[in-house]
This record gives structure tokens, C-alpha cells and sequence, in this order.
């Protein structure tokens, strides 16, 4: 099983997070969030479903606005941007969605050419069939080139929509819950995933997670959402340990159910 | 690190301007309005998406062309006929072929053309549109700073405003076909002597309101279609629902359109 990179620079923060807020009607998922990503470093948010993980990320991206408090994305607060400056910040951000969001209309090859084509103009066909190739033998799926998204498994989805994210080499990496729905073999393929494209194409990311196993294996450090606020912060060991209930029983339930 | 003595929630009470649903309302206007005049200052500039463009121009157009045949083609028998017995009465039935050539040029051509697309096209498109919603591809273009609404919207909205005036034409031209069949089937007609008396039932303003209403009427079903999808929710009930709703909501604004241009040309007609 591969490790994360340990070769991280505390000097460089790549997102700063101030007192996030986030409410959808009455309901407030986000109560004051505070976060720093360092360059290289690979974070776990882990968290209940419905505490606001995922709302936490599309904010970074600026799919959400937040209703409080500031996100610094690269020196870039993401609310203050242009649609033209917020387009110029997305294409460092690689965003791998839950459910892959892979174009149900369009092949394999043809969904990783799509950001190409339009983000890299003077690009030749076969430098966009070059780079294809590299990112599709990078999540090793070279094979499924000319396949539909429908012809292909719950895990080939997920690899094929990280490389889809890759194709423009992002230097901040968002995963929103890269292990959801698949069996604990596939899961430590997307895991061991992660942390080559954390290696190899040398991003900073954000890995949003109910899976401990995943976060184990994942993360350089780990948050904890609950309540709407990061409750513990660390190592995957300093997280768990407390006394606190809310914590041992989201172990209890994934170590032991 | 242990955060759990820090409290920094800041409760905050959402106040309502009228009350929930009255917000809601013109929230939702507010929406409409947003999202076609976001059609109107997207459209002149590029990046301009011409490959989708002729793919949903193909996706509109040829293939609904089996389906318009048929019932433009029945269409056109059927009014025929039923008109037949009227006009026999009086010792008329020299003039079917302009009874149906103003009946198929000026509103029946356009509005069947429009039905159909509506029923066919439109819920097609919010369905597709909406399962890439809850699917998050779009979320999933607009985080590759691609435009999805220039991809999405302004492809297809174009090619629904640009095929449904041809298929109207196709319509009209096929319904009439239909027409002439009948009649010389009944009246001996031939074709020369039909068409002769079918163009001269019909004047300039007549092609050109036909025209116009089905520039309207493929705006319409094409923004709508859109909308709906666009913002649908709530997993595969929300693409059903968008699906059905952009008929619907299609059909309603058709009939309502179709009323409003006849009250305009015959205003014109009197001018």
C-alpha cells in the first residue's frame, strides 16, 4: 500500500480558510470553519454525512457562496473573483466529484478531451492524444479509451473522473468522497491512487471522507467536522484520541459495525 | 488539537422579506428572468460552441422528421376531409384548397410543429439537462471553468429557435401534401391546380407571421426545456419532473404566444 508524501512546505499555505459560515434556509452546516492547506499536503476532512463536507469544498471551488467568513484559494479569496478570474483560479483546481460526474453523452477519451480543447487551444490533436494517454496510464485505465461511462465500473468511474481532473494539471486537488459506494478492494486502489497523484503530478489536497480507512491511508493530517466546526485536528491517531463521544462512536462504527 | 471548547457559532435567524413562499415566487421570477437574459448577452460572444450547435440542430431537427411526416401528413387528410362536408353544403368545395392553405399556413402548421417539438424535444431536453444536474456534470463544467450555460443552453436554445421555423416549413408543405391527396382523391384536383389556389389563399404577411411565431415558439421551447432542467433537484424525481414540466410549461406558453401573434397580425391585417 502506497503512503502519502511526506514532503511538505509549512511555509507556503495553498488555501486559507477564515470563519466559514453556511446555511441553507434555517439549517446551518458551516458554524465558523477555520483551515489551512499546505503546499504538498494531502488533508482529510472527515465528518458524518450531512455536516457540510462537500458544501465545505464546492465553496473552495466557488460552486457555493458562503454566507460568512473568507476562503483563500492560492491568494485568490474565491468570493471576490470575477467569473473570469474565478475561471482562471478553477483550472488549478482538479474537483473529483462523488459520483464521478462523468459526461454520460461522451466516450472515455472524448471526456478527457473536453477541458483540453477548450482551455488549451493551440494544443495539436496529437499532443491532446499524448496527454491522454499519460493520464489514463498515470490512473491505469488505458484501456477503456473508446468506452462509454455507462460501460464502465463504479471504480473505472472514479479513476477515470480523477483523470479527467488531471488533464490540466491542477496544483490543488479537491476529492469529495473518493471511496463512496465501492467494495474495500477498489477502495484501497482509490487510496493508493491519491497518493500517487499526490507524488507524481505534486498537488495539495483536500480528501472529503466518511471512510476512516480511507483517511488513514490518505492523510498527512485529519480534521474533524462536527457540529459544523472542526472539533479535532492531527494525526489520524491524536484525532481519535479523546474521550469525546461523538468522536469514539464515529470510530466505534467504522472499526467495529 | 482539541477544539471542542471553542464556540463560534454565530446563530443566525433567516427573516423572509413577504413570507417563505411569496419569496420563493419572485425569487423564481427573479430566476426566469435571469436565466433568459443571460441567454441574450451570452449568445453574440465567444467562445462560440459550433460543433454542439450542429449536433443539436441535428438532434432537433432530422431527428424529429419521421414523427412530423406522419402527422403533418395525417394532419393534412383528416382536416381535409372534416372540412369537406361544411363547404359541400353551400356547393363550395372548389375552395378546400384555400380553406386548408389558410388553416395550415397560418396556424396550424406552426402550432403542430410546435406541439410536437414540445413534446418530443423539450422533454428531452429538461430531462437530459436535468439528470446532468443531479448527476453534477455541470458542476462538474463549470469547475473546469467551462461555461455550462454557453455549452448547454445557448447549443440548444439556438437550435430549437433555428430548426422549429424549417420544420415548420416541412410541416406546412407536407400537411398541405396531405390536403391535396384527399382532394384529389375526391375532386380530381390536380396538383398544379391545388397549388395554384393554395398560394393564392395566401398573402406575404401570412408566411411571414408563420415564421415569426415559429422563431417564438422554438425560443420558447428550448428555454424552457432548458430551465427546467437547469434547475431540477431532488435526484431522478426531479428529472421526471423537469422533463414533464417542460412540456407542460412548453405547451401552456405556446397557446398563450399563438394567441397574442394572431391578435398582433390581425391588428396589422386591418392596418
Amino acid at each position: 500500500m502506497k503512503k502519502p508524501s511526506s514532503k511538505i512546505d509549512f511555509t507556503q499555505k495553498v488555501i486559507t480558510i477564515q470563519g466559514l459560515t453556511k446555511a441553507f434556509d434555517e439549517y446551518e452546516v458551516l458554524k465558523g470553519v477555520d483551515l489551512d492547506l499546505y503546499k504538498g499536503e494531502n488533508l482529510v476532512v472527515l465528518g458524518r454525512s450531512g455536516t457540510g463536507k462537500s458544501v465545505l469544498i464546492k465553496i473552495i471551488s466557488g460552486l457555493l457562496r458562503q454566507d460568512g467568513g473568507y476562503a483563500n484559494v492560492l491568494g485568490q479569496e474565491v468570493d471576490k473573483l470575477t467569473p473570469k478570474q474565478l475561471d482562471e483560479l478553477r483550472l488549478k483546481i482538479g474537483f473529483s466529484f462523488q459520483n464521478s460526474a462523468l459526461y454520460d453523452s461522451m466516450t472515455v477519451k472524448e471526456n478527457l478531451e473536453f477541458p483540453l480543447i477548450r482551455h488549451s487551444k493551440d494544443m495539436t490533436a496529437r499532443d491532446r492524444s499524448r496527454i491522454i494517454d499519460v493520464v489514463l496510464e498515470a490512473v491505469g485505465l488505458a484501456q477503456t479509451i473508446n468506452q462509454m461511462p455507462s460501460e464502465l465500473s463504479g471504480g473505472q468511474r472514479k479513476r477515470i473522473g480523477i483523470a479527467r481532473t488531471l488533464i490540466l494539471r491542477p496544483e490543488i486537488m479537491l476529492y469529495d468522497e473518493p471511496t463512496a459506494g465501492l467494495d474495500p478492494i477498489t477502495s484501497q486502489d482509490i487510496n493508493n491512487l491519491i497518493n500517487e497523484v499526490q507524488r507524481r503530478f505534486n498537488t495539495s489536497s483536500i480528501i472529503i471522507t466518511h471512510d476512516l480507512t480511507c483517511a488513514k491511508a490518505v492523510g498527512n493530517r485529519i480534521v474533524m467536522l462536527l457540529d459544523g466546526q472542526f472539533q479535532r485536528q492531527g494525526s489520524f491517531e491524536e484525532v481519535f484520541d479523546t474521550e469525546d463521544e461523538r468522536v469514539k462512536a464515529f470510530y466505534n462504527y467504522n472499526f467495529t459495525e | 488539537m482539541d477544539y471542542s471548547n471553542r464556540d463560534k457559532t454565530k446563530t443566525r435567524r433567516r427573516k423572509y422579506f413577504i413570507t417563505k413562499r411569496l419569496d420563493r415566487l419572485f425569487l423564481e421570477l427573479y430566476q426566469i428572468y435571469a436565466f433568459v437574459s443571460r441567454f441574450f448577452r451570452e449568445v453574440f460572444f465567444p467562445p462560440y460552441e459550433g460543433r454542439e450547435i450542429i449536433k443539436q440542430c441535428y438532434e432537433v431537427g432530422v431527428k424529429s422528421l419521421p414523427l412530423i411526416t406522419i402527422t403533418a401528413f395525417i394532419i393534412g387528410i383528416v382536416f381535409t376531409n372534416q372540412s369537406r362536408p361544411s363547404l359541400s353544403e353551400f356547393g363550395a368545395t372548389s375552395w378546400l384548397p384555400a380553406l386548408i392553405s389558410v388553416a395550415i399556413v397560418r396556424a396550424m402548421g406552426p402550432l403542430v410543429t410546435a406541439i410536437i417539438a414540445s413534446g418530443k424535444v423539450g422533454s428531452s431536453i429538461g430531462a437530459e439537462l436535468g439528470s446532468m444536474r443531479v448527476t453534477e456534470q455541470i458542476d462538474a463544467m463549470e469547475v473546469s471553468a467551462t461555461n455550462p450555460y454557453k455549452f448547454l443552453v445557448v447549443s440548444r436554445v439556438l437550435a430549437t429557435t433555428l430548426m422549429i421555423p424549417a420544420l415548420t416549413m416541412y410541416t406546412t408543405f407536407v400537411a398541405l401534401l396531405g390536403g391535396y391527396v384527399n382532394v384529389h382523391q375526391n375532386e380530381l384536383t390536380t396538383l398544379t391546380t391545388f397549388f395554384t389556389q393554395v398560394f393564392d389563399a395566401i398573402t406575404f404577411l401570412d408566411i411571414i407571421a408563420s415564421s415569426v411565431k415559429s422563431v417564438l415558439f422554438g425560443f420558447t421551447i428550448g428555454m424552457v426545456g432548458c430551465y427546467k432542467g437547469y434547475h431540477s433537484s431532488k435526484g431522478t424525481e426531479g428529472v421526471g419532473k423537469a422533463a414533464n414540466s417542460s412540456v407542460v410549461t412548453a405547451m401552456f406558453l405556446i397557446f398563450i404566444e399563438e394567441l397574442l401573434t394572431m391578435q398582433i397580425i390581425n391588428a396589422i391585417r386591418v392596418m
